[in-house]
């Protein structure tokens, strides 16, 4: 297990290095959207009963930071290794296609969970956020963290220039965390949205970090609880079987 | 005793174009063996498929009797590669690259004299602490030559080690290389400086277009050349018809011929002044390892 050790060592490190782009200006960007949204709509709009729109906003801003930073910790790894070459010394050692998997997943979700934290400790500054459910929150985040995680690697191993890597992260990645109740809760749409968002793999995670924190949610816990597990799941064997095949890395 | 390397009937194609066509080769312990061939011949695919980077279309390949496919963990440990491109992770220093590279292998802090000694040895001390984004290009070949050797594998390839490097430096790596050979190591090499492989290595294999050519030790592929070229520059530039089967190259007015013995030397002079040739420049060089590659490339 030295060797995954090593990796995940690594990877955990490369991010750390240049700390104040992979950790600082994450929690700054989520900051910067509390303080607009709730400077406009803390008035204006009540979510759930007895939790104001800043509060509700914080566990939607911390899961899409976790998952954002999550994905891009292993994606921009794997492509920036890819285009300057130096991926050989990873495919030239006697790592597993699983080692080198659980060692990129590992430090994904590390890297989410500092951003997301970070996002809640300066936002506790601002406002008490109640902890109903701790088990359920730890849970969704790992989850959350494993599943971009995951879907980082199949883009890094896919992509083979920055220019598609941007891609899968605007038209996938973004549109997917921005609409996906992080802002609103998905009862305030028409029907025809409501049904959309259900489709959002996202919307799950956020939804059941979201009752982790107020006990409350727009839809029953244990629902967005299978639905992340199972994404989980498929992503996690989707990605292994592409490691092991070699496609884009092995020819 | 097992092989360093053996490779059975390896066939590797990329879509329809069939880069390697059935190689067989055998490279015994302790070797110093250099694989030369143009461009495009199947050197570093050859390469690759050892480290495992490509897979064979069929045939096998084994370092040490470890399969490389069925088997790989055992046969990357024992195989060091250093790449032809200068290709470096820009987030760490030298030392810590080199650590981590140990790691992957499953080497901890009991392999950093193995580690001060390679950096020692490659001339690297004073920039272990460097990032490898600051090296110079001769530095990150160095680098690159220290990172291949980070898990002491007894089998190190290098693929054109030795490309767009200066005289000093290229002597120094020759040195070194020379050295953990003499220590046991096995050593491959491809190379364009076919001075390199006649200098450095025992015994040679030749290939083209994806099939080996000649194989056999620099001494005998040496043997075959013809023992002397002769290098005359001629007015008017023209050769006489007598000699015609002698010639090797031309450059203007600058004739080489193939010459199996020095006393030849007076048949052309004579051919020569009896066609009103004036010789203006001559020399006599000998033969080396590149005329024989000339020849069978040629052919």
């Amino acid at each position: 297990m030295r060797g995954v050790w090593t990796l995940f060592r690594k990877e955990i490190l490369r991010f750390w290095k240049v700390s104040f782009q992979t950790v600082a200006a994450p929690v700054i960007t989520a900051l910067l959207y509390l303080l607009i949204f709730s400077h406009v709509l803390e008035s204006h709009v009540q979510v759930y009963p007895g939790v104001s729109y800043t509060a509700f906003l914080i566990p939607g801003l911390m899961m899409m930071s976790l998952l954002q930073n999550s994905f891009a910790n292993s994606s921009s790894s794997l492509i920036q290794s890819k285009v300057m070459g130096n991926i050989v010394f990873l495919l030239l050692t006697p790592l597993a296609y699983w080692e080198i998997f659980l060692a990129f997943l590992a430090a994904a979700i590390i890297r989410g969970l500092v951003v997301g934290l970070s996002v809640w400790l300066v936002a506790l500054l601002y406002v008490d956020l109640p902890v109903a459910h701790p088990l359920l929150i730890v849970t969704f985040a790992l989850l959350g963290g494993g599943m971009l995680g995951a879907l980082g690697i199949i883009a890094g191993i896919w992509a083979e220039k920055f220019d598609q890597m941007a891609a899968f992260q605007n038209f996938i990645i973004m549109p997917l965390s921005f609409l996906s109740g992080v802002f609103y809760s998905i009862h305030s749409l028409p029907h025809f949205w409501q049904q959309v968002s259900h489709l959002n793999p996202f919307f799950y995670m956020i939804d059941g970090f979201r009752y982790g924190f107020f006990g409350t949610g727009d839809i029953d816990p244990q629902i967005s609880l299978s639905v992340v597990g199972v994404s989980f799941l498929v992503l996690s064997w989707l990605t292994l079987r592409l490691l092991k095949s070699g496609y884009k890395l092995r020819g | 005793m097992v092989p360093a390397i053996r490779i059975e009937q390896v066939h590797k194609s990329f879509g329809a174009l069939q880069a390697l066509k059935g190689i067989d080769l055998t490279i015994e312990r302790g070797e110093f063996f250099a694989l030369l061939g143009p461009n495009g011949a199947g050197k570093s695919t050859l390469i690759n498929l050892l480290a495992g980077l490509l897979r064979p279309t069929s045939g096998h390949l084994a370092v040490m009797g470890h399969d490389v496919v069925t088997d790989y963990r055992n046969a990357r440990r024992l195989l060091g590669v250093v790449p032809q491109e200068l290709v470096f992770d820009p987030f760490f220093n030298v030392r810590e690259m080199l650590r981590f590279q140990a790691g992957y292998f499953g080497l901890g802090r009991e392999n950093d004299v193995w580690i001060d000694e390679v950096i020692e040895s490659l001339g690297l001390a004073d920039k272990a602490y460097t990032n490898m984004r600051r090296l110079s290009g001769g530095m990150k070949r160095r680098a690159l030559i220290a990172q291949a050797l980070a898990h002491k594998p007894p089998v190190l390839v290098l693929d054109e080690p030795t490309a767009g490097v200066d005289v000093e430096l290229r002597q120094m790596l020759w040195e070194f290389i020379k050295r953990l050979n003499r220590e046991g190591h096995t050593i491959i090499l491809t190379t364009h400086y076919l001075e390199e492989a006649e200098t450095l290595c025992s015994r040679v294999a030749m290939l083209k277009q994806g099939e080996i050519v000649a194989l056999d030790s620099t001494e005998n592929l040496l043997d075959r050349a013809p023992g002397k070229n002769l290098r005359l520059k001629l007015a008017p530039a023209q050769l006489p018809q007598s000699l015609n089967h002698m010639l090797r190259g031309q450059d203007g007015d600058t004739f080489t011929l193939a010459l199996n013995e020095a006393a030849q030397v007076e048949f052309v002079l004579a051919e020569l002044r009896s066609a009103g040739n004036k010789v203006e420049d001559m020399q006599l060089i000998e033969a080396d390892l590149e005329d024989v590659f000339m020849e069978i490339v040629r052919a």
